[in-house]
């Protein structure tokens, strides 16, 4: 592996991918030291402390294990939901944009008509009409919601790379069109890919909040829009138990803007018009 | 020169209103598959619940059912359903709402509506045009003012608007607290009239609120505005006009007007987004708009009122949305080149 590649180089991505991994330890680790998040094993609302960290919830849970347990099912939701909309992206764009004509027309408008719609009011109504209350079917109409920017993006992406010389070389070899969009469309565009997924984590951490925080999500787990959701519902402002509600929502943003960071910094890397003469 | 009105523009308003019609009629009818897909006999489980709640005492419960039964028409097939249900949508007849019992859907949209509008459309605005002129004095002077303008936006556009309103809210209500915690007006003012005093009170419980949403959209704004405008200041024309000669104040002045006409596309779906966005930004601070009236539709389980909101957000969103692509043709000569059949 060749150790001098721009990314390295890039401040934005170090920070960006530095802070993820972070939280990732964190969510993958942490939980293993802390106590049973759903156990009650204090007084509640007991300040922070040495012992606790983070202090203790209405319920005398341990906020700190609540925290780190919360990340850990935040991440996995925002990966669930990034994977769904950035495949269902990637083939809807890639097909559209190889196919072109009556697929590509009849592709556009529907991925047209859902980038309009609003998403998050659309989360909700599905969400509070189904019933169906877990993290896995949350994930999934996060992801079937969001795919619409990705599969214009892949689109755009996969017209270029159509162009191009190289793939004539396949087209005359008889390869069939699924297979050069497999073999030599995609692999020339991972980056590109990546960058997608990026986004769509960051979406789908920030859509589970949203919706756990109103009422929608799961109610058996624990999530950082779950955290929120008891501190709106026990009034944690106007009692100014900070430690319930502020460590959620740094995490939230520090989450999503290193996400975003990873995003920017590939695209400055890897996009020649971005970079600053 | 010919005016933009045109047979040819006819023909792409018309091309942009159908499509936006089509997307209405999809959104309605991706609810309505849904709630069809609904476990269990909605109106049984609709009705189990008034009584629940001793609504229904007044009639009895077969009646209930049957009249339930009428004004949803599940006795009728699937197709008439969808026809009467989409005649019903877009005539802004919503039925009436179960938790605000003899009010109807359309009565209490209609209350938080004007909440809603007061408190987007400022904040889209002012947000718009702080967030790129930042963002295009970011661009233009680079180094320290634009790591730091970039990298405050990023940090403060990437928070969610919910999240940054109860950091907001803790800091100015609870630790030094100037602003109330909540509502549009104090609990002593019975409701909307023109006294000092009423203007007074929703002001000062409009300031959190606003300031939570406009803030986050001055970041989203000046992200995508030192983009653009790192476009525009690397093109040719750029180069060329400068060494030519040409001011400045000149250069810039034209990159920034290149620049500015994408972020318009991204007014549109900032109202999209922020829709969105403020729905929880208002349960966040009680406020009554359509987000609060939804947020107590879903704790309810008041399902026309939840559709109707969802009806009236799309629906305004997407008005919002044609109506920029109608002001893109008339500010972008470019566009109106080609929908207007000019040559360019």
């Amino acid at each position: 592996m060749r150790l001098n590649h721009p990314l390295l180089n890039s401040k934005k991505f170090l920070v960006g991918i530095g802070t993820l991994f972070f939280f990732i330890a964190l969510a993958a680790f942490m939980p293993f030291f802390m106590p049973d998040p759903k156990a009650m094993i204090d007084l509640p609302w007991a300040p922070p402390s040495n012992q606790r960290i983070l202090g203790t919830d209405l319920f005398g849970r341990d906020v700190f294990s609540l925290f780190v347990n919360g990340i850990s099912m935040s991440i996995n939701i925002g990966v669930l939901a990034g994977i769904v909309a950035t495949f269902l992206g990637v083939i809807i764009g890639a097909v559209a944009g190889y196919k072109g004509g009556m697929i590509d027309e009849i592709l556009m408008s529907l991925t047209n008509i859902m980038l309009v719609i609003p998403t998050l009011a659309l989360l909700i109504v599905i969400a509070a009409f189904t019933k169906i209350r877990n993290e896995v079917f949350l994930a999934l109409i996060i992801g079937i919601t969001s795919w619409p920017w990705t599969a214009r993006s892949i689109r755009s992406q996969t017209l270029s790379l159509k162009a191009r010389e190289f793939i004539d070389l396949p087209r005359i070899s008889g390869l069939s069109e699924i297979e050069i969009i497999i073999q030599d469309v995609l692999p020339n565009m991972l980056s590109y890919v990546f960058m997608c997924f990026a986004l769509q984590m960051a979406n789908g951490i920030l859509s589970e909040t949203g919706l756990s925080m109103i009422g929608l999500g799961p109610t058996d787990i624990v999530s950082l829009g779950m955290i929120l959701r008891w501190a709106l519902l026990w009034e944690t402002v106007r009692l100014g138990k900070w430690w319930v509600f502020i460590p959620p929502t740094i995490a939230i943003t520090l989450l999503t803007t290193s996400l975003l960071l990873v995003n920017t910094a590939m695209d400055e890397v890897f996009n020649p018009r971005m970079r600053r003469i | 020169m010919k005016r933009p009105t045109s047979p040819p523009f006819f023909m792409f308003f018309a091309k942009k209103a159908a499509f936006y019609l089509a997307t209405y009629f999809v959104a309605l009818s991706i609810i309505f598959i849904v709630v069809r897909l609904m476990p269990g006999n909605p109106i049984l489980q609709l009705v189990s619940r008034l009584i629940g709640r001793g609504r229904g005492t007044v009639f009895g419960v077969d009646r209930l059912y049957l009249l339930f039964l009428e004004e949803f028409g599940l006795d009728r097939p699937v197709a008439e359903q969808f026809f009467v249900y989409l005649k019903n949508m877009l005539t802004f007849n919503f039925g009436v709402s179960i938790s605000y019992y003899p009010n109807t859907v359309g009565e209490v949209i209609k209350g938080s509506m004007p909440w809603s509008l007061t408190l987007l459309l400022p904040s889209i605005l002012v947000g718009f045009i702080v967030g790129n002129y930042l963002g295009a004095i970011a661009a233009h002077k680079k180094g320290i003012t634009e790591n730091l303008v970039f990298n405050m936006s990023l940090f403060v556009s990437n928070m969610p608007y919910y999240c940054f309103a109860l950091i907001l809210l803790y800091l100015f209500a609870f630790i030094w607290p100037i602003f109330p915690i909540g509502g549009g007006y104090s609990y002593g003012t019975t409701g909307f009239s023109l006294t000092f005093d009423w203007i007074a009170s929703f002001l000062h419980h409009y300031m959190l609120p606003f300031l939570s949403l406009t803030l986050i959209n001055i970041g989203g704004q000046a992200i995508g505005m030192r983009v653009m405008m790192i476009y525009e200041l690397n093109s040719d024309y750029y180069f060329y006009s400068k060494q030519l000669g040409l001011s400045e104040g000149k250069l810039v002045g034209y990159a920034y007007k290149n620049a500015l006409l994408p972020q318009i596309t991204g007014l549109a779906l900032a109202f999209g987004s922020i829709f969105g966005g403020a729905l929880v930004t208002e349960i966040v601070f009680n406020y009554p708009g359509i987000g609060f009236s939804l947020y107590n539709a879903i704790l309810r389980e008041d399902y026309p009122l939840v559709q109707g909101c969802f009806a009236i957000i799309t629906l305004t969103t997407l008005l919002a949305n044609f109506l920029m692509d109608l002001f893109y043709v008339f500010i972008d000569p470019r566009i109106r080149a080609t929908y207007a059949g000019e040559k360019t």
